[in-house]
């Protein structure tokens, strides 16, 4: 409960700040802490990816597309009357929908009774992996892990196209990296 | 009574809500891109907690098997979060990717001022 | 005499405990938290923190560019190879069973291949996106 309001101040924070630097920083202290509400939440293998995806990785990517562009954000065009009043409303409706989730922790929900109970039951004797995410990860939901892997595939490969070309006068320059990659693949 | 139990119970997901409402208002006030892209992550993560809220039970521990425990919490939603964790820093870097493309093109990561950039151009076709 | 003289004993003391754990996280995922996913991105921020303290030059040493790029496609080919190779066994595409003789120690082993083509995609991609961003600033 503490970490949870900790990381709605921090968000608090994040909507505020015009200086995107310690926007950014501010970011990344909001996946560490919410990297330790998801170990509190029982969920270690997604904590260890938060922590080192979120709090590592993605900081550093948005440093670079600072260090890139600008630190600064320009001052409001518009009042933000309208977008507090959606934001609002929307706020209001989705606690309204909250009365028919089923109580925090209770183990006879539908959530918890379903098909999850059954991978801890049967993963065990099936594959003799004893940590049940990455049997389920990599073995029964086997197809969806490997979209995932390729999404992953085609945003380095988006990424790669619109970054690694020269700034106009370097077309050459994207089209040498790309041979280098082609050769070495076939090596 | 009752209300602090109301209260207890549903703590995870009112969090959940303010970080998704926050996200959401970055969205829609923001005109800068990279704040933007700041708020969509932050409406992104606000979605993993709300996954992985129902899957704790209480008294319960993480889904690893082991022969002196009865309960653990439920491992389906921790394999749907851990793919969406890796996706949505991919698209986070494809999403800075196209900012810095456009910050070269126009000078500005500002919404409005490349769209008026935009219409410019256009008017003097 | 360069200024940052602890940062650079603190990260080359770092970088090799940064690494086992990333092995240890992967080859270990079958007992504890980890997998792929986890290793691919500790083993990408072992390799940023040397770029980020010893010079974008010298990490290109260590991982060459077009090696970093040609990891990319190289996990989703282990990845789907492996099922193809259960399609030519006579079963569903990314069933393991057939992989070995005992079908339980083909779904062990299958998922440990499949682990390890998440971990070179992952860690691949990572990195060629934290290069593309790093060398744009250069001329």
């Amino acid at each position: 409960m503490v970490l949870l309001t900790l990381i709605a101040a921090i968000t608090v924070g994040i909507i505020r700040l015009k200086n995107l630097f310690a926007v950014v920083v501010l970011f990344s202290a909001y996946s560490f802490l919410m990297a330790s509400v998801m170990l509190v939440l029982d969920a270690v293998d997604v904590a260890l990816t938060e922590a080192a995806v979120g709090a590592g990785i993605s900081t550093v990517l948005l440093l670079g597309a600072l260090y890139l562009t600008k630190s600064e954000e320009a001052p409001a065009r518009f009042s933000s009357l309208v977008p507090l009043l959606v934001a609002g409303g929307t706020a209001v409706i989705l606690v309204w929908g909250t009365w028919g989730l089923p109580d925090f922790g209770s183990a006879t929900s539908p959530v918890n009774t379903g098909v999850g109970s059954e991978y801890i039951a049967r993963s065990y004797e099936e594959t003799h992996i004893p940590n049940v995410v990455t049997a389920v990860l990599a073995s029964y939901r086997g197809f969806d892990t490997l979209g995932e892997v390729t999404v992953v595939f085609t945003a380095a490969i988006g990424v790669m196209m619109l970054l690694n070309r020269g700034r106009g006068k370097g077309e050459t320059q994207g089209e040498a990296d790309g041979v280098g990659g082609g050769e070495n693949g076939e090596g | 009574m009752e209300l602090i139990s109301a209260i207890v119970e549903h703590y995870n997901y009112w969090a959940v809500i303010f970080l998704m409402v926050g996200g959401l208002y970055i969205v829609v006030a923001k005109s800068n891109m990279i704040k933007t892209l700041i708020g969509m992550a932050l409406f992104q993560t606000s979605v993993y907690l709300l996954y992985l809220s129902p899957g704790k039970v209480l008294g319960g521990t993480p889904p690893i098997l082991d022969k002196a425990i009865k309960t653990y919490s439920n491992p389906l939603p921790h394999v749907l979060i851990l793919t969406a964790i890796v996706v949505g820093v991919a698209t986070l870097a494809m999403g800075l990717a196209l900012i810095v493309r456009i910050n070269e093109a126009y000078g500005s990561i500002e919404e409005d001022e490349v769209i008026d950039l935009v219409d410019r151009e256009d008017a003097a076709e | 005499m360069r200024l940052d003289v602890i940062l650079r004993i603190a990260a080359k003391l770092m970088i090799p405990f940064i690494m086992l754990f990333a092995i240890y996280v992967q080859f270990h995922g079958h007992y504890s938290p980890g997998g792929g996913f986890q290793a691919g991105v500790i083993i990408a921020a072992a390799v940023i923190l040397y770029a980020i303290v010893f010079g974008i030059s010298a990490a290109l040493r260590v991982m060459p560019r077009a090696a970093v790029e040609f990891m990319v496609p190289l996990g989703v080919g282990i990845y789907a190879g492996t099922g193809i190779v259960s399609m030519l066994l006579g079963r569903p595409f990314l069933d393991y069973d057939p992989l070995l003789a005992d079908p339980v120690a083909g779904q062990y082993w299958g998922v440990f291949i499949v682990e390890v083509g998440v971990l070179v995609t992952v860690a691949g991609a990572m990195l060629a996106i934290f290069y593309a961003f790093a060398l744009r600033g250069r001329p």
